[in-house]
Formats: structure tokens, sequence, C-alpha cells
């Protein structure tokens, strides 16, 4: 799906899995068989048109795509500066990104001939988009999810059970999206014979974080017809949030090789120089964990730390390792946005736009009422506004001090 | 001395017709001191090569007991640093049993491969098994290692075939270590056929002493694999007897030592006398 270019951005990875010295394939053996396999069988999937055409088909059918790239013409009012554009996401099925690449995943998992699928979740919107997925195929389908994002998501885990599937919670280490994805591996090396990982953003071993894109980059795809469309030329800017980085990768990934800026969101929890945040870029430093070398939030020996920000769809102390690189060669600015000011973001998009955006997608808007304002009337901004935000208004109203 | 201290003791245990016992322990486990205390106690409890634990805060690899045994160590301020600083106590006394470490690739890499290899050479460590450093990330560590003859010991599971063992080979040394189960370290019991069916190919291919672990909590259990293998890894049911025997403040009680020392003895036992 990426296309092979001298010169280009978008030859990545290379057949060891690696984007400069990021990513790779840092597993255990028991499972390294099981990786190249998959490996195989993208590599096989992705040149099958039958393979692209039941993609398609089920995003356009099942997911509800194309969606609107929309003119967010209040937010450009109230801001005076550049035009802005949403990318929306959130009107998929299921309310986020996270279910194209679920599409994907699963048609893989079925041309392996794989039975079972077990996925790991932070907020609940890629465990709701894998059994989701699951239900639409019939398969079992087992989510590993932390015992706290249990306790503060509870309607998705609702979701997830009426759904079908069995949500594990996982009370080793912090309770968290980092110990999630460790329950998940370890569930993988013990059915390895039947068993498909679903990884929910562009991380993990190689193939993972090419084949994630690859599923995600439907989102570029599409804001650039869009906006060719209606517009007539591509824009100046984009910007979308990064946790592990599908959604910003998926959007920004077709654009690579073309004269546009690029700021991808990082959390920054209660401040970047305190130690209450998931900026792994701006607040980490490289390191090997879950099957690739990235940034990573760690001490000085090495052991991972347990991130925070208020969305817990963010709440990874590491990102996908295309972002390290990225940000390595300079190609995507990153910048952080604080719980504060994704908070404010979320309530002035919702009351101007009429859209309550995810936590998530709140810190893009929030970088955006940073951006636009500084740049002429003429510059093109468009944001991914990558899930929804009904899933949120527990976490907002607490921060918030209303009682719902 | 590095891979040579390792093979000095296969070749040992090949002219007694017997198969050797690793322990596994995690280094800080409960605390620096006791966990100290066991390491020198092993040898003597009868313990042939060491396997000792790297704590690392996210063990992919490992089932609850090892994780706990991490997170207890690190609780205590244990680090990569202090390990070495361990084995070096360690080789005060005892020149002649193997220790290799075991763990994650990330605090090595933090630490920097060349100062590690370094440093753990100098400390008294011979050999090295990286969970998540497979054959195919050979030159982060794998490669390094063989210039310095530090043994690499490489990993081969029930899902190896014979195209992936020879390139486990390639740059693995001292033993091989077979993984009995596809799973988790103290998941459950394997069954010995397909594990005897499985070395007796390896063997076909290579000269190297095989090791067999995960799954294997008993003396019985230890003896029936030590009739075939070279050596046989207990980690989880040692690391099950600390556990037992440590507070909520996870502070060891005064038989800790004792309980484990001689849990390792029974092991020995079962592992010597297996071919009798």
């Amino acid at each position: 799906m990426s296309e092979n270019k001298i010169n280009s951005y978008r030859t990545g990875p290379d057949e060891d899995g690696h984007f400069g010295i990021f990513g790779g394939r840092y597993v255990a053996e028991t499972l390294m068989p099981l990786i190249l396999e998959v490996e195989k069988t993208y590599n096989h999937a992705k040149h099958d048109p039958a393979f692209k055409q039941e993609f398609h088909e089920l995003l356009k059918e099942f997911v509800g795509r194309p969606n609107p790239l929309y003119f967010a013409r209040r937010m450009t009012e109230h801001l005076k500066g550049a035009k802005i554009y949403f990318k929306r996401e959130e009107l998929n099925h299921t309310g986020a990104h996270k279910i194209n690449n679920c599409i994907g995943q699963i048609l893989l998992a079925r041309r392996m001939g794989k039975t079972r699928i077990i996925a790991e979740t932070g907020a609940g919107q890629h465990g709701v988009a894998t059994a989701t997925v699951c239900a639409l195929f019939g398969m079992p389908c087992v989510i590993y999810m932390g015992a706290k994002d249990i306790e503060r998501q509870k309607p998705n885990v609702f979701r997830m059970k009426l759904l079908g599937a069995e949500v594990v919670p996982v009370t080793s280490g912090s309770e968290s999206l980092k110990d999630s994805m460790n329950e998940a591996l370890r569930d993988w090396v013990t059915n390895v014979e039947d068993t498909f990982y679903i990884i929910g953003t562009a991380a993990g071993p190689h193939p993972y974080p090419e084949l994630v894109r690859d599923f995600q980059c439907v989102i570029g795809d599409e804001a650039r017809e869009q906006i060719l469309e209606k517009e007539g030329r591509l824009p100046d800017s984009l910007v979308a949030c990064v946790g592990g980085g599908s959604n910003a990768i998926g959007l920004f990934h077709p654009f690579l090789d073309d004269d546009v800026d690029m700021y991808a969101v990082e959390a920054a929890g209660l401040g970047i120089d305190t130690d209450k945040h998931a900026a792994s870029l701006s607040g980490g430093a490289p390191g090997v964990l879950h099957g690739n070398r990235t940034y990573l939030l760690m001490d000085d020996d090495g052991q991972i730390l347990e991130a925070h920000s208020i969305s817990a769809g963010l709440d990874y102390p590491g990102i996908g390792p295309e972002h390290s690189h990225l940000h390595d060669i300079g190609r995507v600015k990153y910048v952080p946005i604080d719980d504060n000011e994704a908070l404010e973001a979320f309530q002035l998009c919702t009351k101007l736009e009429g859209i309550i955006p995810a936590l998530e997608s709140a810190h893009a808007i929030a970088y955006v009422m940073k951006l636009a304002p500084t740049l002429p009337k003429n510059h093109i901004i468009v944001m991914g506004l990558s899930g929804r935000g009904d899933k949120d208004i527990f976490t907002v109203a607490s921060a918030l001090g209303e009682d719902i | 001395m590095g891979l040579s201290r390792i093979q000095k003791r296969f070749e040992k245990l090949k002219s007694e017709n017997c198969a050797g016992l690793i322990t596994f322990t995690t280094a800080g486990d409960p605390d620096y001191d006791t966990s100290l205390a066991l390491l020198k106690g092993l040898p003597s409890a009868g313990a042939d090569i060491i396997e000792l634990g790297m704590p690392f805060s996210d063990p992919m690899a490992d089932g609850p007991a090892i994780q706990e045994a991490s997170i207890r160590a690190l609780k205590n301020k244990m680090t990569l640093k202090k390990t070495l600083n361990m084995v070096e106590s360690f080789r005060e006394e005892d020149d002649d049993t193997p220790i290799i470490l075991m763990g994650y690739y990330n605090p090595i890499y933090i630490y920097g491969v060349e100062r590690f290899l370094h440093d753990a050479l100098k400390a008294g460590i011979d050999g090295l098994i990286i969970v998540d450093l497979p054959p195919e990330e050979d030159s982060e560590l794998a490669i390094p290692a063989k210039a310095v003859d530090m043994a690499m010991i490489h990993l081969a599971t029930p899902t190896t075939d014979q195209n992936r063992l020879g390139q486990i080979l390639e740059n693995g040394s001292g033993f091989l270590y077979y993984v009995t189960i596809a799973g988790i370290t103290g998941a459950a019991k394997p069954d010995l056929a397909p594990v005897k069916q499985a070395l007796d190919n390896f063997r076909k291919i290579t000269q190297l002493p095989m090791a067999v672990g995960f799954g294997i909590k008993s003396a019985e259990d230890a003896a029936r694999f030590a009739k075939f293998a070279d050596a046989v890894v207990v980690g989880s049911a040692i690391v099950d007897v600390i556990k037992s025997n440590i507070n909520q403040e996870n502070v060891a009680n005064s038989v800790l030592e004792s309980r484990v020392l001689s849990f390792v003895g029974e092991l020995a036992n079962g592992v010597k006398n297996a071919r009798k």
C-alpha cells in the first residue's frame, strides 16, 4: 500500500522491520515463527486485489466510510486564523479510527486460519472495535484490560461483554495499558497455535507497525482526495494526537512526501517537567519494549515507568517506531499538550461545533487552538478527529467537579 | 572465564554421567542480602549452574511467580549494577560454578552493550539468556558477546523447526535451552515424550549440551527429564519457596534461606540419581 520511491519518506520499514534504528522484532523465540508467518501472509495479502476489495467493502458497508472532511466554521471564526478541517473518524461505526485496523487484522487472521482473537485495550476503544469485528465474523475473543482501566471505563467493558468478548482484568504491574499488552503477549505465547493477536496501535514487533499503519492510511488517503475536491490543493498543516500513534500515522503517511507540515500531539499529563505524563518523545529516550525499539519513558536502569494522561487512550509509556524515526529525522514535529489544555479544548469544540470529541482527540484540538491563531487565513489545517467523547463524559465531569 | 567455565562444568557432568541442576532465582528477591546469601549457598546445596534473574518491570515471558519476584526486587531498589556487584561478591568464594544472567534486553541496552559485557565478565558472569532477543536480533548482543567469549544461550521451543534451529545455533553458545512448552515460566507440567523427541532431533544437528526448563516443579519432575537432558532448569518452584517465607512487607523470615536451600538439595538429589 505504500509506494516505493527513492528519496521517499514512505518506503519504511526495511525487510527486518526497521525505520532507521527503530522497530525490529524483540519477541520470545516461541512467537518468532508466528510473527514471520504474519509477515508472509501480510506481504501476500497486500498485493492481493481480493483482500483489498474485501477490506474496502467492509470499510464502506460496515464502518460507514468514507467519513466527511468537515470544515469547522465556528472554530475557524473563533480562532481568527487558519482554516480548520476535521477528518471525522469519530463518525465511524464504534466511534473511533480503531475499527479500520481491526477490520484489516481480522481478515489477516482468517487468512491464516486462526480461530481465536486476543487484544489489549486501555480506554476500551480498541477492545470494543476488536469485539465488534469478532462478533461480525463469529470468532471467540479475549480482551486484556488493566483492572484500573476497567474501573474507569465501565460502559466500554459492558459493550465488549454484550458483543460476546471475554474481558480479563489485568492485575499485574501498574494495571493499565502496558500491563495489558504484557498479559496479551503471555496469552499469545501460550496459545500460539490457534490465536491471532490484534494489536491496537502502530507498534509492537514487525510487521505490526507497518500493517497497522497501512490499514489506517485510509484516513489520509480519503482526506487527501477530499481536500483536493474542496480546496483544489493540499493542506498546509496536519495535526493529530499520538499515544501509540495509529491515527496520526494513518493521517500523515499519505502526505509525507508532500510539502505539508505535520504536528503530532503527545499527552503531557500534569506537565512534561513532572513525572506524570505520557510524552515518550518529548520526555523519553530510545529503548526496547513490546517487540520494538522506540522512545520510552523509563528510569536510569531501563525500568519502564508508568505513563499518566487524563485520556486513557494516550496513557502508554511508548510510541510506534515509525514516529520515533519521523521525530529523529525531523519530518514530524511532536508537541506536548497537558490535561488542562485538553479539557479546555474538549469543552470549546463541544460548544462551538456540536461535536463531543474523545479526550485523545481533544489534545489535537488544543494544539490547533494554539497553532491556528498564529497563521494566515489562507492556511489550511486538517486535524484528525480520531474518536467521539461519549466514553469520556464521566472523566470530564469529575475533572470539572460535576456530579453526574 | 565466560564461556569456558560453562563448558568445563558440562564436561565434568558428562564425565560423571549425570545431568546438571540449573537453579533460577531473581537477583535482589526479596532483598539484596538474602538474595546474596542464597546465591552463596546454592553450589553446596547442589546447583551445578546458577541462573540469576535480572529484574525487569515488564517480564512478558514470565508467569506470576517470577513477575512477582521482579517486582519485589525492584521495590527494594535492585538495579543491573547491583546485580553485577552481587555476582562479584559470589565470585570471591566460588570460582567454578557458572553464573548465567537471565532477563530482558532493555536494562542492558540502557546500560550500554559494550560496557555491560565488560563489567559482566569482570564480575564473573559467564553467560546470558535474553528472552526478547531472538536470532533475528543477534547483532544487538549475541555477536558482540561472542567476540568477548561471553556465552549467549539461545532458546529453542516447541515452535522451533529445523531451519530456525540452524539460525539459533549460529550465534548461540554455552548450551541450548529447550523451553518444554509453548507458554510462560511456571506454567503447566510439560509432557516428557515430545521433549525427548525434540532433543533427539536437535542432537543430530548440534553437539551443544541441552538444558530443559519451564514447568518443572519438583524433584520427581526434574529426575524424569534428567534421564535424557544434559541439565534441568527449575525456577518458579524455587521462587515460590521464597514467596512463602516472606511477610507482607517482603521481609524474609529466619528460615527462608534453609528452606530454599533444602528444596534445592531435594532437586539436586532427584537430578543426580536419575540415571542410576
